[in-house]
């Protein structure tokens, strides 16, 4: 028998559907990866029972030859930002370590209905407030790729899905849940050589993840294919009027119309992302993204997104503002961590807490945003931030008068070794150069692997749609996905 | 614009975050490097522009003025509200002592 832990999320429910293999040994194959890969530090707690028991539910339907859901016998991640109702949801932060929620979050609870099942919590940056998986409380998570040149670093995942990311690269699960904020499901897939898609803002709902910045922040699929990304994206997404930012729209069968074929659309290449000092093979799998996409019959454009480079300080007023906002919740009064010294009033309790239970990174956040908000320099920094919010979704609007889609890296480099960019926080805020300004437009967004560099490790593309347009960004990946013919896999050294 | 010492400290008692001479040391130029970056946004002419409001632009919808009509965030949830609370006494959040 083929082993199963190499199969998709697509060949896994088909598999169970036909017979041809029981939900309950996918479940079990994958849970020893799990267990076998504690060197990737990729979960943060692990549930075998959880993946069973939803695994024997999916096998006791079929029996009963009931209807089977779209993710039906399907062992997934959940990234930990997402309540998961009695297993600890920590966002990677001692603040909440052992908080076990009451609740379950609507796209958890929307792939369980789907027939899903949970192998456990991944690790991510604090908060989700990292590019490199080194923020985490529960500590770094390893890119289970190397550099071929006879190093052996340890190179990071990317962040924050970066437990995510790791965990479909290395065969732990076949897909998993991520969060995008600035890019942290489409950085850590391009570093991993996985497929990953961030919807428009509001396709999935925001009740029960972890808020870090709620005008940003967006769930999305990862997965190895671009069809398992369509499959399992169509499971999470839709309205939920308990998140007022969740949109009132029917969700479209992405799935059903993949099509590659895309004559007649128009291919848009932004020449704002062509930086001085981009990485030479990064360009270079640029065109061949701009071959792949004109071998399927797209026309190829030139656009323009003026506002391209003050993205980034945009969004690093715009995102901390929102945390330090959202982050007040922390306390030490109603969940997780208090640190209560002796003879303390509460406001050096709330100091003491947030003091222990927050990384220095998350510090770093809470502290940008409260500056940004504070009396005499909001009007300059987070007015004007929001002001040069619009002119930057305005950019991408005046660019799809001419296109339909837009391609361009997902990374200005492959995957960096640990602790490379950690001392100095403003390098690896630039890792988000390329995706930072589809977050602040609400864009569907995705990223698709395209090939290895000289050092043995993956690149990604990237694609960006119009506001509801995620089939126009998943058949544009699927076209890359069949030209570039990247089937490669991390050598096992975990 | 740069922050000083004294300015980052005020900003982490405003954030509720306590902070020792050793914290500052590392916060005070790591502040001004962001700061530093993002100073270039003042560049851009933003005189004609509106600020964003939302991101996919929706009305904000009114629900139905029903006593619990979603059960799940209606009320008569008391204990699980403060199943993970550290200090629960009575029905009620446990906090030290506010008034002297």
């Amino acid at each position: 028998m083929t082993d199963l832990t190499n199969l998709g999320v697509k060949a896994i429910r088909d598999g169970v559907a036909a017979g041809d293999f029981t939900a309950r040994e996918v479940a079990e194959g994958f849970n020893a990866n799990v267990a076998a890969a504690a060197d990737l530090n990729a979960f943060i707690v692990t549930t075998p029972e959880h993946a069973l028991a939803a695994a024997d539910a999916v096998d006791a339907k079929r029996a009963k030859g009931e209807e089977l859901g779209v993710m039906a016998g399907v062992p997934i991640g959940m990234k930990d930002l997402f309540a998961t109702r009695g297993v600890q949801t920590s966002a990677a932060s001692a603040i909440l370590e052992g908080f076990k929620p009451e609740y379950e979050s609507t796209v958890s609870q929307k792939l369980w209905d789907a027939g899903a099942g949970m192998l456990g919590k991944l690790n991510l940056d604090q908060f989700a407030m990292g590019s490199s998986n080194e923020t985490s409380h529960f500590g770094n998570v390893a890119n289970p790729w190397k550099a071929n040149d006879g190093g052996n670093a340890v190179l990071a995942p990317g962040g924050s899905s970066g437990g995510s990311s790791a965990a479909v690269a290395a065969r732990l699960a076949p897909a998993a849940t991520g969060t995008d904020t600035g890019g942290s499901i489409r950085q850590p897939a391009a570093f991993t050589g996985i497929s990953g898609i961030k919807p428009t803002y509001g396709r999935c709902s925001r009740w029960g993840i972890v808020a870090f910045a709620s005008s940003l922040d967006q769930a999305g699929p990862m997965a190895r294919s671009v069809e398992d990304c369509a499959v399992m994206l169509g499971a999470m997404a839709g309205f939920d009027p308990k998140d007022s930012t969740s949109l009132d729209a029917p969700v479209p069968d992405w799935a059903g119309a993949l099509n590659a074929d895309l004559r007649g659309k128009k291919v848009g290449i932004p020449k704002e992302y062509r930086m001085d000092g981009t990485d030479a093979e990064i360009l270079a799998s640029w065109d061949d993204g701009i071959a792949w996409l004109k071998d399927a019959g797209a026309e190829v454009v030139d656009v323009s997104l003026p506002h391209t480079k003050y993205a980034l300080p945009a969004y690093y007023i715009v995102a901390p503002a929102e945390a330090s906002s959202n982050l007040a919740r922390y306390d030490g009064v109603r969940y997780g961590l208090r640190d209560l010294p002796e003879g303390a009033g509460l406001q050096d309790m709330y100091a003491a807490t947030r003091a222990a239970g927050f990384g220095p990174e998350v510090k770093r956040r809470i502290m940008l945003g409260t500056y940004v908000l504070s009396a005499g320099f909001y009007d300059a920094y987070y007015t004007q931030a929001m002001k040069v919010r619009t002119l930057i979704q305005r950019d991408f609007n005046e660019a799809f008068e001419t296109c339909d889609v837009i391609l361009a890296p997902t990374t200005p480099t492959a995957a960096f070794p640990l602790g490379d960019k950690l001392d100095d926080p403003l390098a690896m805020y630039l890792n988000d150069v390329f995706s930072v300004p589809a977050s602040l437009a609400g864009l569907p967004a995705m990223s698709v692997p395209s090939r290895l560099n000289a050092k043995g490790l993956p690149l990604g593309l990237q694609l960006v749609g119009k506001a509801m347009d995620e089939q126009m960004v998943l058949n544009a990946g699927l076209a890359i996905e069949q030209r570039s013919g990247f089937d490669a896999q991390p050598e096992k050294w975990w | 614009m740069s922050v000083t010492r004294e300015q980052v400290a005020k900003i982490a008692s405003l954030a509720r975050i306590k902070v020792d001479e050793g914290d500052l040391d590392h916060f005070v130029p790591e502040f001004n490097a962001i700061l530093g970056f993002v100073e270039q946004l003042g560049e851009v002419d933003t005189s004609q522009v509106e600020p964003m409001t939302a991101v996919i632009p929706q009305a904000l919808r009114l629900r139905d003025d029903v006593i619990d009509a979603d059960p799940l965030t209606g009320g008569g949830k008391q204990a699980d509200v403060l199943a993970n609370a550290p200090v629960a006494e009575h029905g009620f959040f446990g906090v030290p002592k506010v008034i002297e």
